[in-house]
């Protein structure tokens, strides 16, 4: 039994896998179907400064080794998740670590500086890298510039570890990585969903009410991969790897691509229990290939 | 209601038409309490084109059997690979998911189902369920053709049954809000089941009449237990999952126009 401890800046995991923002819930919707206190931590649902009621239906479409979706970031806001679900959740024994979203720099500093205050929330996901709403959300993820502004401003309201979820639907993202690392991001997690569309032949309509949405799922993966492996070049703070992991293997290689931990997302939807196998079959790696430590592997690739 | 992940052993695939199967499914261990109006979200191995699991209503549970039965129309390649699988296959789901429709509180009150297509699915159990309680079932059931009214016999085990075909090649023709059963009844409750326009159809029926309806959505779902929110549909409190707070509806609910 190898030791998958790991840590990313403050953040102590048991394990490095995590599951991604708006594939898991609040977590506890997949409590049926196993004991998610073994996940290394969750990611819970995309939060806003105020309610957002999302994308009108229909928002998923399902695409080759894939799905697209546009949500649209519905959630009840930040004052419902700290009154309602944060007392539903802090007792999970693992990581609970909110996404945060915003229309404007301020919206995003509201919301850190309130979660900031709740002691079992150690972490927080900067979602600059939204592909589904109009004002905001990936908008900020595209300029170094506007990237920079985002992370420095939560930066000074926000004390616990930062992470910030990077966009692919850009040029060279390691641009984007060196410069939210400049404005004191602790880690960063990469990718989130490409910019994708889907279109109905027969009706001669896009499949999505807003045309557009973002791309997730196996699809992802390869594309993913080379962004970690870049990344984790260019930054000196942990890379935390997402983008169609489906199985164990696909999570070591992100591993060895240099990402410290990972997260698991639409693949929760083929099979809930994913996180667990992918935690099992990570342990079987180390122990067949006599690694001692998870941490053995990071980054390990030869060349 | 706990949810399961289970495999399934397949029973027998009877297949009803170029378009239908019925999937009769068992397992070695007991099945869990299923309500009518609750569906399994099913993974469809050995389908490449296939990613996603498959909302598929429960059509009937013995439990003296142990028996689920789901009712397959072939849409796309999921569904035509579920439709042709065989007797050993074993099918991997979620179960039971979603809410259920309501019973009433009165045993006198009149009720009726209506399906349409493929809807028909979800009311055979709900119209073994309502017999089992001690109500009188009214089934209508509509379809193109003949060949596309399916188990009608099932269904005459818990009730009376009323069919329309658009060709008339069974009971009256036309749609089924166009049955002469509308000329001279009134229901207290209506459950429905069906394409979108037939259940804002008879939600309209419902709503002239006074009627308490309760209709059953199939929108396009990727998780099925409230996580990944893609299957909303817009209602008096906003955008909810169709998945968990459906998919059966109160039309007063819906922010249909009917």
């Amino acid at each position: 039994m190898a030791n998958l401890n790991i840590n990313i800046g403050k953040l102590q995991l048991k394990n490095p896998v995590m599951t991604a923002s708006g594939t898991f819930g609040y977590g506890t919707e997949y409590s049926d179907f196993m004991d998610i206190s073994r996940i290394g931590g969750i990611f819970v649902k995309g939060t806003t400064v105020r309610e957002r009621q999302g994308n009108a239906y229909p928002r998923m479409a399902e695409t080759p080794s894939g799905m697209l979706n546009a949500v649209g970031l519905q959630n009840k806001g930040v004052d419902y998740f700290i009154h309602n679900i944060y007392p539903t959740v802090k007792d999970i024994d693992t990581n609970i670590i909110v996404n945060v979203s915003g229309s404007t720099i301020e919206d995003y500093v509201e919301t850190a500086e309130k979660l900031n205050s709740l002691s079992k929330i150690p972490a927080i996901e900067l979602n600059i890298s939204c592909p589904n709403v109009k004002e905001g959300g990936m908008a900020f993820g595209t300029s170094c510039s506007s990237a920079a502004q985002v992370v420095r401003a939560v930066r000074r309201v926000y004390e616990n570890e930062l992470i910030v979820k990077l966009s692919p639907n850009v040029t060279d993202i390691s641009e984007i990585a060196l410069a939210v690392e400049a404005e004191g991001a602790d880690s960063v997690s990469l990718i989130n969903t490409l910019l994708g569309m889907a279109i109905n032949a027969e009706k001669r309509k896009p499949i999505l009410s807003t045309i557009t949405g973002g791309l997730s799922g196996p699809a992802v993966k390869p594309i993913a991969l080379r962004m970690v492996w870049q990344v984790a070049k260019a930054v000196k703070i942990p890379v935390i790897g997402l983008g169609g992991i489906m199985t164990a293997t696909d999570a070591l290689e992100f591993m060895l691509a240099g990402a410290s931990a990972i997260q698991i997302g639409t693949a929760n939807f083929i099979d809930p229990t994913v996180s667990i196998k992918v935690i099992d079959g990570i342990n079987d790696y180390l122990d067949r290939h006599g690694f001692q430590s998870v941490v053995d592997i990071i980054g390990a690739l030869e060349m | 209601m706990k949810k399961f992940m289970l495999d399934l052993a397949i029973k027998e695939n009877k297949q009803l038409s170029d378009q239908y199967s019925l999937l009769i499914l068992t397992s070695s261990i007991k099945l869990p309490e299923i309500l009518p109006g609750q569906f399994a979200e099913v993974r469809v191995d050995g389908s490449p084109t296939t990613f996603l699991r498959r909302p598929i209503s429960i059509h009937y549970i013995d439990y003296e059997l142990n028996e689920l039965w789901l009712l397959i129309q072939i849409v796309g390649d999921g569904t035509k690979r579920l439709a042709e699988m065989k007797a050993g296959e074993s099918l991997n789901m979620l179960i039971p998911l979603g809410n259920s429709f309501t019973t009433p509180e009165d045993k006198s009150s009149k009720i009726l189902l209506v399906g349409g297509g493929c809807g028909v699915a979800p009311l055979l159990y709900l119209g073994a369920y309502f017999k089992d309680k001690g109500f009188e079932v009214n089934f209508l059931l509509g379809a193109r053709s003949r060949a596309d009214l399916l188990q009608l016999c099932e269904y005459e085990r818990f009730g009376n049954v009323y069919t329309t075909t658009e060709d008339g090649t069974h009971g009256e023709r036309g749609f089924v809000t166009q049955h002469s059963l509308f000329n001279d009844s009134n229901f207290d409750y209506i459950y429905t089941c069906g394409p979108t326009p037939m259940m804002k159809a008879v939600a309209r029926y419902a709503l002239k009449t006074k009627a308490n309806c309760e209709v059953s959505l199939e929108n396009t779902m990727a998780c099925g237990i409230g996580a990944c929110l893609c299957c909303v549909t817009d209602t008096t409190e906003g955008h909810v999952c169709v998945c968990t707070e459906g998919p059966v509806f109160n039309i007063t609910k819906l922010k249909w126009q009917i």
